[in-house]
């Protein structure tokens, strides 16, 4: 080796062997395959090699489902309903009204999974063992959520909007899989009702015909097969929301507020951490010393946009700005790249580090939390380099 | 950290979600029957050995607490010792 000193708080944790045995290729209709952490309700997670488009494909865009009872959706049957104690007049929403009473919006998004990464949580937690590939950016086209509210006439009192998906659990005990948004977010002229995903209808596994697109803010609120929105006065109160998808406060002080569901320690999950991923090498992989080697990979955030990347190649003693591309907008993935020319032969490690427009930036530690939410610790990669 | 497609072993191949569904078999052991019988009504039985390799008894006991006061399970109370037992014989770790 090349003798270069890593700090032991460098290490990324490695996914549970029950995680790496059970996982599988599988293949959904109308996807490619996938890596397959269970099978019902279908949670499939992206190859990370599919990163390497800064959009992802549908038919290679993860999968995640809390809840096996999820029915086909007909575009003609479908109907959305706006209603709730803090709107004036209830309405209800076909398919064909959606796309043409409201005008369309289109932007592109990453939807991250909060549990993202939650397999590499040392120690690790459970919940689904996600790698690194719950998560996927998209061009997504639909009307403002705003839009249709307002035609519904917000009364004074309206504190959060609720959304309900279509799909239930397998018995009625079993909580429905309910969100909310605070109403600044709700009323944020980014977040979409959308009805196309990249030019095409919603696959069904991403939640056709209909999903709530929420720029900046994890899965979690991305609610699928979105059937009905409520404005109420009162804090929703069911289980995905009051004890599901919460953090400690103190272990994540700029997260941006949602005050009604803010209890003394815990919060819930919001918005999306920087982070960043290498795309074109694998971990153990062999390069060539003497030749020059391109490092590619993405980066984004919670919304800001991402100001730089650097990366490192020597287990981060020295770091070098990346090359970003094209910008798609401040909630997308941001391509980069580095080349560097390896010398001599031994172990190289290579790492990235985003930081945001507001200079945020990505740990070297993880900031542990029990539910394993957040992981955008600084990514290590170690390359074999042959003389 | 490491990226799970390096990680994935020589899997197999489903060609749908239904078919894979049936291929996952648990060891065989003592409560076998019992969590055959109570565990599969609203998930796959992968939700099981995905968490192989770091549950403590205590973390298989609060996990099936979870299912049946918070999901609702229908499980017989003196069922939840010997599921108990047997995710941390065969799933846990001591
Ligand atoms: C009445 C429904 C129901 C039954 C019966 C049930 N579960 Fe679950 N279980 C759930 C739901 C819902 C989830 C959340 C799934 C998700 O979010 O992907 C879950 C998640 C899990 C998880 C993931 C960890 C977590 O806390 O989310 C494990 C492990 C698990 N179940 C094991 C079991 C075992 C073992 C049994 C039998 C003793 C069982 N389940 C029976 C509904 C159920």
């Amino acid at each position: 080796g090349q003798g270069l000193l890593v700090p032991r708080s460098l290490t990324g944790g490695e996914l549970p062997i029950g995680a790496v045995e059970s996982a599988a290729w599988g293949i959904l209709p109308g996807k490619e395959p996938l890596i397959k952490c269970t099978f019902r309700p279908p949670n499939f997670e992206t190859p990370v090699s599919a990163f390497g488009d800064v959009i992802t494909p549908n038919e290679q865009f993860f999968v995640r489902w809390h809840l096996a009872h999820i029915p086909q959706m007909a575009a003609e049957t479908w109907r959305l309903r706006v209603g709730g104690e803090s709107v004036e007049h209830p309405y209800e929403l076909t398919l064909d009204q959606l796309k043409q009473d409201f005008e369309p919006v289109e932007l592109v998004a990453v939807c991250q999974c909060a549990g993202n990464r939650r397999g590499f949580s040392e120690p690790h937690v459970p919940g689904v063992q996600w790698g690194a590939g719950a998560m996927g950016n998209a061009r997504w086209k639909g009307a403002r959520l705003r839009d249709v509210l307002t035609r519904a006439g917000l009364k004074a009192d309206a504190l959060e909007i609720v959304f309900d998906g279509a799909d239930d659990g397998v018995i009625d005990e079993t909580p429905d899989f309910i969100k909310s948004l605070p109403l600044w977010k709700a009323l944020d002229e980014n977040t979409l009702i959308a009805y196309e995903m990249n030019g095409e209808a919603l696959p069904h596994a991403n939640g056709f015909p209909v999903r709530l697109v929420v720029p900046g803010w994890t899965g979690t609120y991305w609610v699928k097969q979105l059937i009905s929105i409520s404005a109420v006065p009162k804090p929703e109160m069911g289980f995905w929301m009051s004890r599901a998808y919460r953090i400690p406060k103190d272990k994540f002080p700029g997260a941006e507020r949602f005050p009604s569901q803010e209890a003394e320690t815990d919060a819930p999950i919001t918005d999306i951490l920087v982070n960043s991923l290498i795309t074109n090498i694998e971990d153990g992989q062999r390069l060539t010393a003497g030749e020059p080697t391109m490092v590619k990979g993405i980066a984004w955030d919670g919304g800001h946009g991402i100001r730089t990347v650097d990366v490192s190649v020597n287990g981060g003693r020295t770091w070098e700005s990346a090359r970003l591309e094209r910008d798609y907008g401040c909630f997308s993935f941001r391509a980069w790249h580095h080349t560097f020319t390896p010398r001599g032969g031994g172990e190289y490690r290579l790492m990235a580090r985003a930081t945001d427009r507001q200079g945020r930036t990505q740990p070297f530690k993880l900031v542990f939390n029990r539910a394993g939410y957040h992981n955008n610790v600084v990514q290590r990669i170690h390359v074999e380099i042959t003389p | 950290m490491k990226m799970r497609n390096a990680l994935l072993p020589a899997v197999f191949v489903v060609a749908t979600a239904s078919a894979g569904e049936m291929r996952i078999e648990l060891e065989k052991g003592a409560g076998y029957d019992i969590v055959m019988e109570n565990c599969t009504l609203c998930h796959s039985l992968d939700y099981i050995p995905m968490h192989s390799g770091f549950m403590k008894r205590t973390d298989w006991q609060a996990t099936v607490d979870k299912m049946v006061n918070v999901m609702g399970a229908p499980i017989d109370k003196d069922d939840i010792p010997v599921i108990v037992d047997y995710l941390t014989t065969h799933y846990g770790v001591e």
